[in-house]
């Protein structure tokens, strides 16, 4: 089988028509990386996810780094990057300024869209980095050197690049130095702290946003009301927002820099119509969307160049090309009923495209089966509409004191629909916001969209059995046995997807080993065979099955299994090697050739050539 | 009948207890019978009713009896005339007996199946089943029932009922009502039948299933605890989109003459090395490629087949967590259903004993599943207990898809607590939203619940049915408005609304809301959606464009604003002339109908002529102004001209814009001939 990525993650059934999914490209995003290498950042650790193991500063930062490089070349690759250390031995960047290093690899601009060369380079820093870059403190009291203030400046004069209108253009800081001046005379410090001040605000006025990421000392928080509160522009009211706990822990550290990464973008902008005459503005954003591998891009197979695919339409009965907008029919009562396209857009264009409130419900009337997309976060916006804000914040609070719903016809969508808001309550742990305040829109099915399979399979009149006392206990001990510690939702990495990406990075860099890519998703099986685990699962099993285990009672066997049944059976009938090496398999009906795939567990799809193909491959090994 | 086929008998009251529903009978019907001759057009529909004031019924003619029911269709293959019959019921006179009405039913799928197609065969009983039934002959009325119900199971005949109860008006009826809903549920207890009870006509067009979708398994297999102990599952999609259906595309170009012409069009697609090039290569000379930064990586199908993530079908257990673990918006997808094979009584006790333990402990399960065997993807989901209300059907699980690490973007949003307090309401009108959140309620008790989503018909597909019914009768129908009925789901319900009225006032009064000022024109456009009632329908279903805050047309509300953002409008070339156009057209309206709004008119006038200099389109602005000046002269709307002298009205000379053959000084000549005539 073809991994298609279009079919393979395609729900079975996406309405192409609906690029609500589609993640439009808006802008892209110049970024450069400083990471501080002074020998501060390698001598201070802090412990690391596995036990009794210290991580360096410096390492959490690499690997934070490498992590949002994938992450750029997988989601975002139009984005461009760069790479400077500061407080280095060598030096290179354009200005010829000591202390700062602008790492690259060949084929790349200082500032480019990430390779898969860069990113494989960028993963083997450390071992090279003593060698090739070295670590050397740049301020020390007897020089004027401002390694810090050169490394703002080179990071300024790389994001010279692109225009502001169509990019947005950001720092971020990787530090573990609250003080930079801190050993310096007096005056000297005043002096420096002025300068490279004055560097980071002529940055910020050229519209780039600076970010810190600090590390803080095990036995010392990070502060940062010594130097860097001036340096990143915070006043005092958001200095309480700003969360310095982090970098505490390798996990934190990458969880706050994925989160500010992917600059905040709208998927929709939404006027929620609470009642007559009183509307007010919200912003709709995709929190939760199926990450897809790319699309593909056909290439011509002698020279691996792109190759363009035009769409005609042809009429069959003339062969003349069609011009869009073709007319569709769909045939009704013997005759043809035509349609053009701007009736269909007619039909489905019923409503305004607002959020309207109907009412509300007790949470319990939302059902598991009451879903159909991912859902999405609502947050409102007083930029349009003032007050929007707190008449959002007024229904938030009541819906989660009173435990309910609400109900709301949204027409945004293709079709509108009706969807349940739920509130959701700010949800912050160490490493911080782990849900944010606001609504989640979830969108709920119409009543022809449910299946009623719980009647298909029951048996009128007859009990359906259930589960007793004893047996109840023992899933009882099996649920508390297999628990998951600290389960939270999406810690799973798809392993399709790294595998998919893991091979486009093998042939790109021409590698013949793959990367090794885990599953996480499998049982843990070490878990799994724990003696109390075991233990568990067997007196559970032995509450149902007995002591008998194999014996399955079959009570009134199913049209299907007995036909499986008869295949086996038949499987017998024919020697299919014999008839293979004298060609025969073609005097074989589909169905015959079908019963030795299914026996041999192989695929029953194809014509019938392909399923003798298949059947001559098979035997052939 | 052949295997997918199925026979239905469509039982609908006429009564006249019915009589103000059954428009929206006939349009539920309608729409059953609509989708069969489109998807399954070999399905067999006869129709009964009853409450009507003659008799026609074989089992009357047979046995005699069975008064007042008639069937107005034999089971036959389902065709236009059966559409027909049920948007044109009979409108009853007497009150029905539904029992009579369901034997002559079962009687005609018993006289044309017999004995086969078990489960295919079904009747659909509508009905307000508020008219008192008849004593049978002999026993009771719950002995007959169940002698009927057990007949039905044993045909392998499925019941549906509808019961429809709107504002009852009934203190006599109560007993009868009790009574008939008892029995109802003697049918649900001996055979394949449910009733569902619904209060509106949006509910009742909600409650019956119009489309027949055969259920398939997605999934048969073991549901594994771990590798001894094993589940034997199948699994069924619960939810699943039903959508319009695909139409084809259709080709006109085949002359008239042409008997034979199938007017089928194809879709070529040819492969070009360069967009200029006219060489094309072949579909297999192509090759895969795949983004990865700036490159493009190509993999031949060989390397893919080789180094693919590879799976085995079937669902691990990964263990249970707490059901507040899950948050309710991370399911991804539609909703699949995890039932026990039915034939393992064992594999049906393990689910019912794990699934009632879940929903004891509100536990839920993590389970990572592949369908087919080598699917190119595994998902990770959530199994959330059913546990069954039926004595009759097992126990199962609901499953919802849970996002990967790569599907979440995980964006800061500022806590509430944070916001400057002018943003966050104060405990008064905290008071205000409790109490809206408290009353505005749609499921004052289970039973009262308004708009579930199980009987809420999709309004999109309703009415593209009924543009097909009347395109079917008259090739050039118009669009017909939205179906009032759909009001309820579209719209806060007015009853609701006005018995909470001083709610809703309190509400608008304490959390005010205004336009931003320091926003400019075309991003105004929020607070302009004007109340629901103020508007007639037509006008708000179709005159936005649902997608964007594009302004196609330059309205009575807000025109300078509709027209500033219209014609800078850059999606299309016309619009600037569209805009400009339209513009005139409502100068003229508010000139013809104005007696003392000239002000209006005036300001449009202004906004057009700064718009008619952007886009340096001075001819058409001049020439407007002048036609309208000479209006104004005809009708001798002086205090029009006056306004329009005091605001300094000038053609657009040359300055500025060049096209203008008018020359600077002569760009007041306008209003120089005006006063001249004045004087004179």
């Amino acid at each position: 089988m073809e991994l298609d990525p279009d079919d393979v993650f395609r729900d079975e059934d996406e309405d192409p028509e609906n690029d609500f999914f589609q993640e439009k490209e808006a802008s892209k995003e110049f970024v450069v990386y400083l990471i501080d290498a002074s020998p501060k950042m390698f001598c201070s650790t802090c412990p690391s996810e596995e036990e009794d193991k210290q991580e360096s500063h410096f390492h959490i930062a690499v690997s934070c780094i490498a992590q949002s490089l994938k992450a750029h070349i997988i989601n975002r690759s139009n984005d461009e990057i760069a790479i400077c250390f500061f407080n280095t031995r060598e030096k290179k960047n354009l200005q010829d300024l000591n202390g700062v290093y602008v790492f690259n690899v060949p084929e790349r601009d200082s500032i480019d869209r990430p390779t898969a060369r860069l990113i494989k380079e960028f993963d083997l820093i450390e071992e090279s980095f003593d060698k090739e870059i070295g670590s050397q403190t740049g301020i020390v009291s007897d020089s004027r050197e401002n390694s810090l203030y050169s490394a703002l400046w080179v990071a300024q004069a790389l994001l010279r690049k692109g225009s502001l209108k169509t990019a947005d253009k950001r720092m971020f800081l990787f530090t573990n130095e609250d003080d930079p001046f801190g050993s310096m005379r007096i005056s000297v410090k005043e002096d420096m702290t002025r300068t490279t001040l004055q560097r980071a605000k002529d940055a910020q006025d050229l519209g780039i946003s600076i970010e810190l990421l600090p590390l803080s000392q095990p036995d010392k928080q990070f502060n940062i009301t010594l130097f860097y509160k001036d340096l990143i522009g915070l006043n005092s009211d958001e200095l309480t927002e700003f969360m310095p706990s982090v970098g505490q822990k390798l996990e934190d550290m990458k969880d706050q820099l994925k989160k500010r990464v992917l600059a905040k973008r709208i998927a929709k902008r939404i006027t929620f119509v609470i009642c007559d005459g009183l509307s007010i503005e919200l912003n709709g954003y995709a929190l939760l969307r199926p990450a897809i591998p790319g699309s593909i891009t056909w290439l011509d197979s002698t020279t691996n160049l792109p190759v363009k695919v035009e769409r005609s339409y042809i009429c069959t009965d003339t062969g003349a090309i069609m011009q869009d907008p073709i007319q569709r029919i769909q045939p009704y009562k013997n005759q043809n009923i035509m349609f053009t396209v701007e009736e269909l857009s007619q039909v489905k264009r019923i409503s305004t495209g607002h959020l309207r409130l109907l009412g509300f419900k007790p949470l319990s009337c939302l059902k598991d089966y009451h879903n159909l997309k991912p859902s999405t976060f609502l947050y409102p916006s007083d930029k349009e509409v003032i007050g929007s804000t707190r008449a959002f914040i007024a229904l938030h609070r009541s819906m989660i004191q009173l435990e309910r719903f609400a109900v709301a016809f949204y027409g945004g969508t293709t079709p509108p629909r009706l969807v349940a808001l739920v509130a959701q309550d700010e949800i912050e742990s160490d490493g911080g916001q782990v849900e944010p305040p606001g609504i989640n829109m979830i969108y709920l099915p119409y009543a022809n969209d449910i299946r009623d399979i719980d009647e298909l399979h029951s048996k009128p009149g007859v009990a359906a059995p259930r589960a007793s006392d004893d047996q109840l206990k023992k899933a009882s001990a099996l649920m508390r046995r297999l628990e998951l510690k600290d389960f939270s939702v999406c810690q799973f990495a798809n392993p399709a997807l790294q595998r998919h990406y893991a091979i486009l990075q093998a042939i790109a860099l021409d590698e013949n080993e793959l990367r090794e890519t885990r599953d996480e998703t499998l049982p843990d099986e070490e878990g799994m065979n724990r003696p109390a685990v075991v233990k568990a699962i067997e007196q559970f099993k032995q509450s149902i099955y007995g002591d008998d285990p194999d014996e399955e009672s079959e009570s009134g066997a199913k049209e299907k299994s007995k036909k499986r049944k008869a295949g086996d059976a038949d499987d017998g009938k024919y020697d299919y090697i014999e008839l293979a090496k004298t060609g025969k398999l073609k005097d074989l009906t589909v169905v015959e050739l079908k019963t030795y795939l299914t026996a041999n567990n192989l695929l029953v799809s194809g014509k019938k050539e392909v399923l003798i193909n298949r059947i001559l491959t098979h035997i052939g090994k | 009948m052949a295997r997918n086929r199925e026979g239905l008998v469509l039982v609908l009251d006429v009564g006249p207890a019915m009589r103000s529903v059954l428009p929206d009978v006939e349009k539920a019907c309608s729409m059953l019978l609509q989708k069969k001759l489109i998807y399954n057009k070999y399905d067999e529909v006869g129709i009964v009713v009853f409450g009507t004031e003659e008799t026609g019924n074989e089992l009357a003619r047979e046995i005699g009896g069975y008064e007042n029911v008639t069937v107005l269709r034999n089971i036959r293959v389902v065709d236009e005339l059966a559409a027909e019959h049920v948007k044109q019921l009979p409108r009853g006179t007497v009150a029905g007996d539904f029992l009579d009405a369901l034997i002559v039913g079962m009687d005609m799928l018993i006289k044309m199946y017999g004995n086969a197609h078990k489960g295919k065969k079904r009747m659909c009983l509508i009905t307000n089943a508020a008219c008192p039934t008849k004593d049978p002959f002999e026993g009771t009325k719950d002995d007959q029932v169940s002698t009927i119900a057990m007949k039905m199971a044993a045909e392998g005949i499925k019941m549906e009922s509808i019961v429809m109860r709107s504002n009852l008006s009934g203190d006599a009826h109560e007993r009868v009502i009790e009574e008939n809903d008892h029995l109802l549920t003697l049918f649900s207890s001996n055979a394949i039948a449910k009733t569902v009870n619904v209060d509106s006509p949006l509910s009742l067009l909600g409650s019956l299933k119009t489309r027949r979708v055969a259920p398939v398994t997605l999934f048969r297999g073991d549901l594994e605890i771990n590798p001894t102990m094993k589940i034997k599952v199948w699994v069924y999609k619960k939810v699943a989109e039903e959508r319009l259906p695909t139409l084809k595309m259709y080709s006109d170009k085949a002359p008239p003459t042409d008997k034979f012409a199938k007017h089928e069009v194809k879709v070529d697609y040819d492969y070009k090395v360069t967009a200029e090039s006219t060489e094309v290569i072949a579909p297999e000379e192509r090759i895969k490629g795949f983004r990865y930064g700036p490159q493009v990586i190509p993999i031949s199908p060989d390397q893919i087949e080789t180094l693919k993530f590879k799976t085995d079908k079937g669902m691990k257990l990964l263990g249970f967590t707490e059901a507040s673990n899950i948050l309710r918006h991370y399911y991804m997808k539609d909703v699949n259903i995890v039932v026990p094979d039915p034939s393992k009584e064992k594999s049906v006790l393990a689910v019912s004993a794990i699934a009632r333990e879940m929903k004891e402990t509100n536990k839920v399960a993590i389970v990572r599943c592949v369908w087919r065997n080598g699917q190119g993807n595994v998902v990770v989901g959530v199994l959330t207990p059913n546990v069954s209300e039926r004595d009759d059907t097992p126990d199962s699980f609901y499953f919802n898809v849970l996002p990967f690490a790569e599907d979440v973007r995980e964006f800061p949003f500022p806590s509430f607590n944070k916001l400057p307090s002018s943003w966050k309401p104060d405990e008064q009108q905290q008071a205000v939203a409790d109490n809206l959140v408290k009353m505005l309620d749609l499921a004052p008790s289970a039973e009262e619940e308004v708009l579930k989503p199980d009987l809420t018909p999709n309004p999109v597909l309703q009415r593209f049915y009924e543009y097909l019914e009347l395109k079917s009768k008259s090739t050039d129908a118009t669009l017909p408005p939205m179906d009032g009925t759909f009001k309820r789901l579209m719209e806060q319900d007015p009853e609701l609304s006005s018995n909470n009225k001083s709610i809703m006032d309190t509400f608008r009064g304490s959390f005010e809301v205004k336009e931003n000022p320091k926003l400019k024109k075309a991003s105004k456009r929020l607070l302009r959606d004007k109340p629901s009632g103020s508007d007639d329908e037509d006008n708000r279903m179709i005159t936005y464009d649902a997608k964007e805050n594009k302004i196609d047309i330059v309205g009575d509300a807000n025109p300078i604003q509709d027209f500033e953002a219209m014609i800078s409008r850059r999606d299309k070339t016309d619009w600037t002339e569209k805009a400009i156009t339209q513009m005139k057209n409502l100068i003229m309206k508010l000139v013809e109908n104005c007696t003392d709004e000239g002000d209006k008119a005036l300001e449009c006038v202004l906004a057009l002529r700064k718009g008619c200099v952007l886009e340096q389109e001075p001819k058409q602005f001049n020439e407007f102004l002048n036609h309208l000046f000479k209006l104004c002269q005809e009708r001798n709307l002086s205090h029009l001209l006056e306004h329009f002298t005091s605001k300094k009205i000038t053609l657009i000379p040359k300055s500025e814009a060049a096209d203008s053959d008018i020359v600077d000084e002569n760009a007041g000549d306008f209003i120089v001939k005006q006063e001249s005539m004045l004087e004179s």
